[in-house]
């Protein structure tokens, strides 16, 4: 029974999260510079170039990387303190065990017990219940190399079908969406064609917070004169200055996207020419949309019809236009219609495979771009290839030099596995970089489900809220320590350098798992001398897939700063911008448009939740914060969860701002502070996720799962709302001084 | 690409566009990071009206032709450089008294009990020297902190840079620049109405009746 060894505030004591308040030697050391590393932010989907100066084997600063096309030297807060997760007190140095008599509740071990421990293990529950009870989670912000060899040592080594990522939290439902309609997974426009465009569209996405760098191209569109359009239930700080704000109610974006369908058809805001060139199937969404009027979508979504008609006008009669998507409107059980509307829009109107022209969505991870290519989603083989389609395993066996039959079959989706380890049929786990507890929905079902694994594994640098519950723990590495690529959000391969080597007995996470495979008697596939060979044999598997790496050379991606896939030959100069001339990934070249009815979320308000709930990030805190939650500096910007609430909501139920307040879903209760502000929709609350137990928002979420995505409901619960308590006001401007901790 | 090294014959300026800011403070984080007070931010963001409004701006000093600042100081320890860059209170001559912290239109100097001394922002003078952009105007992910010359300014953004204010009577000049939407470039007159877009007096669109699911109106 993999649990705790020891209660929660014991388990901080000993592996934090502690706060790294400065970098090594104090801010004042004066440090020698040995070398300064051009590599990328560990962080978001943008990936910003920067660079990491290094003494003495620590990372101690960062100067801005100008000359990176990308971001040309801007960082978020995260970037400007990434930095400091290095050194930091907190790192994993040793292989553990855990020993509720020991200290800390982990006792350290040797590498070769640990392994040995971890392979007997993986051995005995294999031949007691059968390869698949022993799964493997693994997390995108890991790279390129390293998803693609965890994709193969799953299939390979574990002969596992139940290997998952987590970005089947984050991006599926969009990757679904884009390979259904256009073809291919992939943002269909490099960034710089935002600035292009004449509207711009930004759909449940809040760009400033999450995805920062992006909004100087917006602001770039609008030197030009483009139109700013927000769809979101809050007034993020991006909507403050947009044309038009669609205040949209939770789990309604399909509602308004069929509405804006409806008045384009009536209005004749098409690009008939490209529809019919380019596209099938519009009759069939037209005709879904024929009832979908904008005073029909007010009362679902909210929205002032007005505001709909004119949103429509804006997309309809401008020349050029991007949208941008992403969690808001696909982090729901309908994630994949609501990705499938928009790219509607785009079709309808002839915004795709032209400058400034595309539906794109936003990769929240790291690499959520590269790492759902690449083979450690439980439905894809490298390249993008689909693992239930005879060619696409026979391509991926030859490379591999295995027999097809010895790749296993699609196995479940990440809920799923967490569900079956719940119901028992899942026996043993090992996760690598991935952090269910705090991520995934449903956070006391989570718990309940890793206590009852007979065998849990994981591989980390910081001891996550998961790993507290580890029987083995295996100390991996930083992203600063290894060498290999990322692909950002909007395509682009880049290069990711090590600056450092991991400290203590810490090991690289691609060296951890070839022992393992060792072990298992599996070595002869995973032959490796470093991560480059890994690269090399990844664009060897892409080779023919739609996320094809074959021209690609680390030396090509350094050189030109950055390569946007597919690259399909030796010489080929990349692809920034996908589907021009109107030509789409599917293989008659057409996109298609689908019949997106609406119908509600898993779960709606009633008398007993009345309140919408829906969940997001902070800028200053990242996925399940297992590294921000030990940054000094970003934890004192936002220290704690708020519960965002409109004052109309607030009066009504008694409360101040500041108050505590008990919010309840049928999953679970939190108690917060509440953040009363006119930002947000009187009948909705906001909660960012970042933090753990009694603060986890994901205590609230449910489990229900787009059809098709798998992507679990992130973004609408219903709940109800009590003042549990007197608080002090949050909205007071905070008292600045120049002290770092002090904001 | 915008330049990033700027020349002796180089007359960049820095910028300010607080319509811009998306309150991210990757301008104090970075603050932190300039080689002569590392560990200190000597910017700040505020943050206007939160229980109303995102907006948010970044302090940042103006760098005034003729400091208020050094202008109430009786240590007289606040100085300008040949270049006009308003330096923090002197160490050996700072008495602490917060005449500044008071006097300053802008609101921008603070007094730090731990070294007794009032700081502010010099402009990076570490950065500025060797021609590179102060380390918040090189981050910041939404330029509304940017750092150049004029001519690049007009050749890639809109909006007119001024660097007069108005504060009732008190007229102001400053190094710093601030960008606004008129084209004639006028003195900012701080006491004067601000104007908000049209939606944002109403965003959920209450006036115009916004339905919640669990029956009726939300009003």
């Amino acid at each position: 029974m993999a649990r705790p060894p020891l209660s929660d505030d014991e388990l901080i004591a000993r592996f934090g999260p502690h706060l790294n308040e400065a970098p090594p030697g104090g801010w004042d050391a004066g440090l020698e510079i040995d070398r300064v590393v051009e590599t990328h932010c560990c962080f978001c989907g943008q990936q910003c170039g920067i660079k990491l100066k290094v003494h003495d084997n620590e990372v101690v600063g960062f100067e801005p990387w100008y000359d990176f096309p990308f971001n040309e030297g801007k960082l978020c807060p995260k970037g400007v303190k990434r930095y400091l997760q290095g050194s930091h007190p907190d790192r994993l140095l040793h292989p553990m065990e855990r020993d509720p008599s020991a200290p800390g509740g982990f006792r350290e071990i040797s590498w070769d017990q640990a392994l040995g421990r971890v392979v007997s293990e993986i051995q005995r529950i294999q031949e007691e219940y059968g390869d698949d009870a022993f799964a493997m989670l693994s997390g995108v912000s890991l790279t390129n190399e390293k998803s693609y060899l965890i994709g193969k040592f799953a299939r390979l080594a574990l002969h596992t079908a139940n290997l998952d990522y987590n970005g089947r939290f984050c991006m599926v439902s969009a990757g679904v969406g884009n390979k259904l309609a256009l073809g291919i997974d992939r943002a269909p426009n490099p960034w710089s064609d935002i600035p292009l465009a004449d509207v711009v569209w930004v759909a449940g996405s809040n760009i400033a917070e999450t995805f920062p760098i992006t909004t100087s191209y917006i602001w770039r569109a609008r030197d030009r004169g483009a139109k700013l359009i927000v769809q979101d239930p809050r007034v993020v700080p991006l909507a403050r200055t947009a044309d038009l704000f669609l205040p949209v109610r939770p789990g309604s974006d399909s509602a308004l996207f069929g509405a804006v369908l409806h008045t384009l058809i009536r209005n004749d805001w098409l690009d008939h020419d490209f529809i019919d060139a380019h596209t099938v199937d519009f009759d069939e969404a037209a005709a879904a949309a024929a009832d979908m009027t904008p005073a029909w979508a007010a009362e679902i979504t909210g929205v002032p019809a007005a505001r709909i008609e004119e949103a429509a006008e804006l997309w309809g009669t401008s020349a050029t236009g991007m949208m941008l998507h992403a969690r808001g409107i696909e982090q729901q059980s309908k994630g994949v219609d609501n990705v499938l509307a928009a790219i509607n829009l785009g079709l309808a109107t002839g915004k795709f495979g032209k400058p400034g022209c595309g539906v794109s969505t936003i990769t929240g991870q790291g690499n959520g771009q590269g790492g759902r290519e690449h083979g450690h989603k439980c439905d894809q083989l490298p390249g993008n290839r689909d693992i239930s389609n005879p060619d696409h395993r026979a391509a991926v066996a030859k490379v591999w030099e295995c027999d097809e039959s010895e790749i296993p079959g699609k196995g479940l989706p990440a809920e799923a596995i967490i569900e079956a380890i719940h119901e028992g049929s899942i026996k043993g786990l090992l996760s690598i970089c991935f952090n269910p507890l705090v991520s995934a929905p449903d956070s006391n079902f989570t718990a309940e489900a890793l206590d009852k694994l007979e065998f849990y594994a994981v591989i980390d640098f910081f001891l996550s809220e998961s790993g507290q519950h580890a029987d083995v723990v295996l100390p991996g590495s930083l992203h600063e320590e290894d060498e290999g690529t990322s692909t950002s959000g909007e395509g682009r391969i880049i290069k990711i350098n090590a600056a450092v080597e991991p400290p203590g007995e810490a090991r690289l996470d691609w060296q951890i798992l070839l022992e393992i495979a060792e072990r298992l008697g599996r070595g002869e596939h995973f032959q490796y001398d470093d991560t480059h060979q890994i690269f090399e044999e990844l664009c060897r598997a892409s080779s023919g897939g739609t996320a094809d790496y074959t021209g690609a050379t680390w030396e090509r991606i350094e050189a030109e700063k950055g390569l946007f896939w597919p690259v399909p030959e030796v010489g080929h100069p990349g692809t920034p911008r996908l589907h021009e001339g109107g030509r789409f990934s599917h293989p008659d070249g057409k996109a298609r448009f689908h019949a997106v009815p609406f119908r509600e979320s898993a779960e709606v308000v009633d008398d007993d939740y009345p309140v919408w709930l829906t969940t997001g990030r902070v800028v200053s805190q990242y996925l399940s914060g297992t590294q921000t939650r030990r940054i000094a500096g970003l934890v004192a910007q936002y220290p704690e969860p708020l519960c965002e609430m409109h004052p109309r909501l607030a009066e009504r139920l008694g409360i101040g701002d500041g108050d505590q307040v008990t919010v309840t879903s049928r999953r679970g209760t939190i108690t917060l502070p509440a953040h009363v502000v006119t930002t947000i929709r009187p009948d909705t609350v906001f909660i960012p996720y970042h933090w753990p137990g009694a603060k986890a928002a994901n205590q609230l979420t449910i489990r229900a799962v787009d059809p098709r995505s798998k992507m679990p409901e992130f973004k609408v619960a219903a709940v109800r709302i009590e003042r549990a308590g007197e608080g002090a006001p949050t909205t007071d401007q905070r008292d600045f001084d120049l002290h770092e901790g002090s904001a | 690409m915008r330049p990033t090294r700027y020349g002796v014959d180089d007359t960049p300026v820095f910028v300010i566009d607080q319509s811009r800011c998306i309150g991210c403070e990757a301008c104090v984080s970075a603050c932190m990071e300039c080689g002569t007070h590392r560990g200190q931010s000597l910017i700040h963001l505020e943050r206007i009206d939160r229980a109303a409004s995102t907006q948010t701006a970044p302090m940042v000093c103006m760098h005034c032709e003729d400091p208020t600042c050094a202008q109430v100081c009786p240590a007289d320890a606040i100085k300008q450089t040949e270049g006009g860059v308003v330096q923090s209170a002197l160490k050996p001559r700072c008495i602490g008294c917060s005449n500044c912290v008071l006097a300053c239109p802008f609101g921008v100097p603070k007094y730090v009990a731990e070294v007794d001394q009032m700081m502010k922002c010099d402009m990076c003078t570490d950065r500025t020297s060797e021609g590179y952009a102060p380390m918040c105007a090189s981050v910041c992910p939404s330029e509304a902190l940017w750092y150049g010359t004029v001519e690049e300014f007009h050749a890639t953004r809109p909006g007119a840079l001024v660097d007069n204010w108005l504060f009732g009577r008190q007229s102001v000049h400053t190094k710093v620049h601030a960008v606004v939407d008129d084209v004639g470039g006028g003195p900012i007159d701080v006491l004067g109405g601000a104007a908000t877009g049209t939606w944002l007096d109403d965003p959920f669109g209450l006036d115009e009746g916004m339905h919640d699911r669990s029956g009726g109106v939300v009003r």
